[in-house]
């Protein structure tokens, strides 16, 4: 019967590493037609298994001697769905750039896989790799120096056709771009003028058109809004949002901004020194924080309301995040945290489901990398 | 009864010394900037006051004029290109801008400090933090080298930078951007000041690490009894440190408020669209409040209010007229202290 055959579904939506491990290119065009292929909505567009990052620390001038390494990104793992907002925060030095960068292959992972589609990007290269690349793009953080001041918004744009003639022949290129201006709400007519004729969001806007250009699923935006203007901030989040639903886009957003993030993200990962330190819903991560660094972060965002700020617990965190090239033992966070026992030193936690909440339909069972996570009341930002 | 009693509070604080003057005014100042493209009038027309032990935040996006007032208020404006007009800066009653270079020298640093951004770049990097916290002794009080090194340590303690004895002859770049904050928060303090400016001192810095160096400046505000100068484009630092709030566009003041009667009822369209655009919750999903437009240029400031192009309620009034900063009262007429919109409809605003 139909409905007994619903009710097993549910199991196989969950992304099944080893399964995608299985299917292995056998050649390049058959990983190019595996990269074109379209997902379903609420499917994983992006597997991130294990991924590694270790920048080396060399010694000596002619015979360079790794004697460490800066641990950027120290084995992390998350899906991104198929048109959802994933936003990563964390504070500066968490890795959370390093992450963008792998993610559009402009590092080279030291460990670990990124699957996309099913395939692993990491072990691509020439044609398949070139197919990835056009369909995972990037927004920057600072509008000002991510676009050549010597080129014209026009072949700023235009450029990325140059690489990929397939998405829009010769000729057509300049109506193409004029069109792109068009829908993030610039002047088509100013594509003659150069970067520095425009204020930071409209820069912004540039950014996003160019990223856009080639029809990408994914959109990796790293801290695309922080260096603009409050007032204009909302006008870039506003445009951002309204692209997601026009082209059905898929967006890694990264930033600190905590009550921005919770806008526009579904789900929302944490990260603490390389490491994820909690995932789940927006809601969940907000409202049921577990892991005590998700909790002082959200604590220690100042509320734009002085009513609320009267009365409510805030945990202040001393000290400073530890250097990523010497990372404290057993769990990141135990060097800043209230509750670090002895434990904490010797077992690194493992980002799952608390043991303790299994099973319970509730808020607050979703992933936590925390020995004692438990639930804590704070008042919290947005 | 439940009358309280507002003269028993208000006999001025130590500082002021009784006479009831504030410890700084800054009256109609005006600053511009002759440049190739014309007058840039970054300032035109600012008027505010601290007392001892209060906290002003003034809030404004970039190039409100923000940071020019506070320049002007140190005397580190670049003149030219800039120049002052008009208008008076009083501390403790003397206009500071009739001072000679001699005078307002021992005013700086030593009655009137600042707290920059970008503590990397205001600490020179080929000197010790010691010898430059030490400098402050050397110069002003001229102490010994050997006093002025002991007397660092001390203001590192103060500040909370743990082995500040070790740490002394450290280079900025060995210490992280929170440390390198409390430095320059250490370096404002030395000759313990009636008055701090602190121009974004926590914008580069990460939330945990913000909300660490705002809580010590507040804890040596109290302790010092010092006015405080917050500069800020954070809705949410001011709301956490501010007792009043000043809020700047194009060079002029177009609201002030007590710290919760702003966040309660804004009475200018600009703070309401301001406060707006913050994310909240029950918005999820759906289009922020975004003031349309931009920020105007300098050079070409609009005529009338300068709002009036991104403003949802402008009519011709607006276009013509510059607004001068009303009194706001309640509906029926009740004095709201310490209020101030530069609206024509800020009654709409308000109440509306």
């Amino acid at each position: 019967m139909a409905e007994i055959s619903k009710s097993d579904e549910p199991q196989d939506v969950t992304p099944n590493v080893s399964e995608v491990d299985v299917v292995d290119a056998h050649s390049e065009s058959e990983a190019v037609a595996a990269i074109e292929a379209p997902v379903e909505r609420g499917e994983p567009i992006l597997q991130v298994r294990n991924l590694v990052k270790h920048f080396p620390l060399t010694q000596g001038i002619l015979f360079k001697k790794q004697v460490g390494a800066v641990k950027a990104v120290d084995g992390i793992s998350f899906d991104l769905y198929q048109g959802e907002t994933l936003g990563i925060v964390g504070e500066s030095g968490c890795g959370k750039s390093t992450v963008a960068k792998l993610l559009m292959m402009l590092e080279k992972a030291t460990a670990g896989e990124i699957f996309y589609k099913g395939q692993d990007i990491t072990k691509l290269s020439g044609r398949a790799l070139k197919a990835v690349r056009r369909n995972i793009q990037m927004v920057f953080q600072d509008p000002y120096t991510s676009l050549n001041p010597r080129m014209t918004v026009g072949d700023i744009i235009g450029e990325t056709f140059e690489i990929h003639p397939e998405v829009a022949p010769k000729g057509d290129r300049r109506r193409k771009v004029q069109e792109l201006l068009d829908v993030v709400g610039l002047n088509p007519e100013y594509i003659n003028r150069y970067p520095h004729q425009f204020s930071g969001g409209q820069r912004q806007r540039i950014g996003i058109a160019r990223g856009l250009a080639l029809n990408p699923e994914i959109i990796i935006c790293d801290e695309p809004v922080s260096a603009l203007d409050v007032s204009v901030q909302a006008q870039v989040i506003n445009l951002m949002e309204k692209l997601q639903d026009e082209f059905n886009l898929s967006y890694l957003f990264i930033a600190h901004d905590l009550s921005i993030v919770r806008h526009i993200s579904d789900r929302v990962g944490v990260m603490y020194l390389g490491k994820m330190a909690e995932i789940g819903t927006d809601t969940e991560i907000y409202d049921h924080p577990t892991h005590p660094y998700t909790q002082a972060l959200l604590s220690a965002v100042p509320v734009p309301d002085p009513e609320s700020r009267e009365g409510r617990e805030r945990i202040i965190l001393t000290g400073d995040v530890p250097s990523p090239a010497n990372p404290p033992s057993g769990c990141r966070f135990r060097t800043r945290c209230w509750k670090a026992q002895d434990k904490c030193a010797e077992e690194i936690p493992l980002l799952a489901v608390p043991e303790r909440f299994k099973g319970e339909d509730t808020p607050v069972a979703h992933e936590s990398a925390c020995h004692f996570a438990e639930e804590k009341d704070v008042v919290h930002a947005a | 009864m439940t009358i309280i009693d507002e003269t028993a509070e208000s006999p001025a604080p130590d500082g002021s010394e009784g006479t009831g003057r504030p410890l700084l005014e800054v009256r109609d100042l005006h600053v511009e900037f002759h440049t190739r493209d014309g007058v840039a009038k970054a300032v035109n027309g600012v008027n505010y006051s601290v007392e001892a032990g209060e906290t002003l935040a003034v809030l404004g996006e970039s190039g409100s004029g923000k940071s020019v007032t506070a320049q002007a208020i140190m005397g580190i404006l670049d003149m030219p290109p800039g120049r002052i007009p008009k208008g008076e800066i009083l501390f403790r009653g003397q206009d500071m801008l009739r001072m000679s270079n001699e005078e307002r020298r021992k005013i700086r640093g030593s009655k009137i400090a600042m707290i920059f951004q970008d503590a990397l770049s205001s600490l020179n990097p080929v000197l010790s933090v010691g010898y430059q916290l030490g400098e402050m002794f050397r110069v002003h009080q001229g102490m010994s080298k050997k006093d002025a090194k002991a007397k660092a340590i001390e203001l590192m303690e103060r500040v909370k930078i743990p082995a500040a004895k070790d740490r002394v002859g450290d280079y900025p770049h060995q210490f992280s951007g929170g440390m390198r904050q409390r430095i320059m928060i250490a370096m404002a303090l030395a000759l313990e000041p009636d008055l701090i400016i602190a121009d974004e001192p926590t914008t580069a810095l990460d939330v945990t690490v913000q909300a660490q160096v705002m809580d010590l400046l507040a804890e040596l505000q109290r302790e010092y009894n010092m006015g405080l100068i917050l500069i800020t484009h954070d809705l949410g630092v001011v709301a956490d440190v501010a007792d009043k709030i000043a809020v700047m566009y194009a060079g002029r003041i177009i609201e002030r408020a007590p710290v919760h009667e702003l966040y309660k009822r804004p009475a200018h369209p600009y703070t309401k669209g301001l406060l707006d655009s913050i994310p909240r919750l029950d918005q999820k999903g759906q289009d922020l409040y975004a003031i349309k437009g931009l920020p105007p240029n300098l050079t070409r400031i609009p005529s009338g209010c300068a709002f009036n192009p991104r403003c949802p309620q402008a009519q011709d009034i607006c276009r013509t007229e510059i607004p001068p900063l009303h009194p706001v009262t309640e509906r029926d007429g009740g004095e709201l202290a310490g209020r101030g919109s530069a609206c024509h409809f800020w009654k709409e605003t308000i109440h509306g």
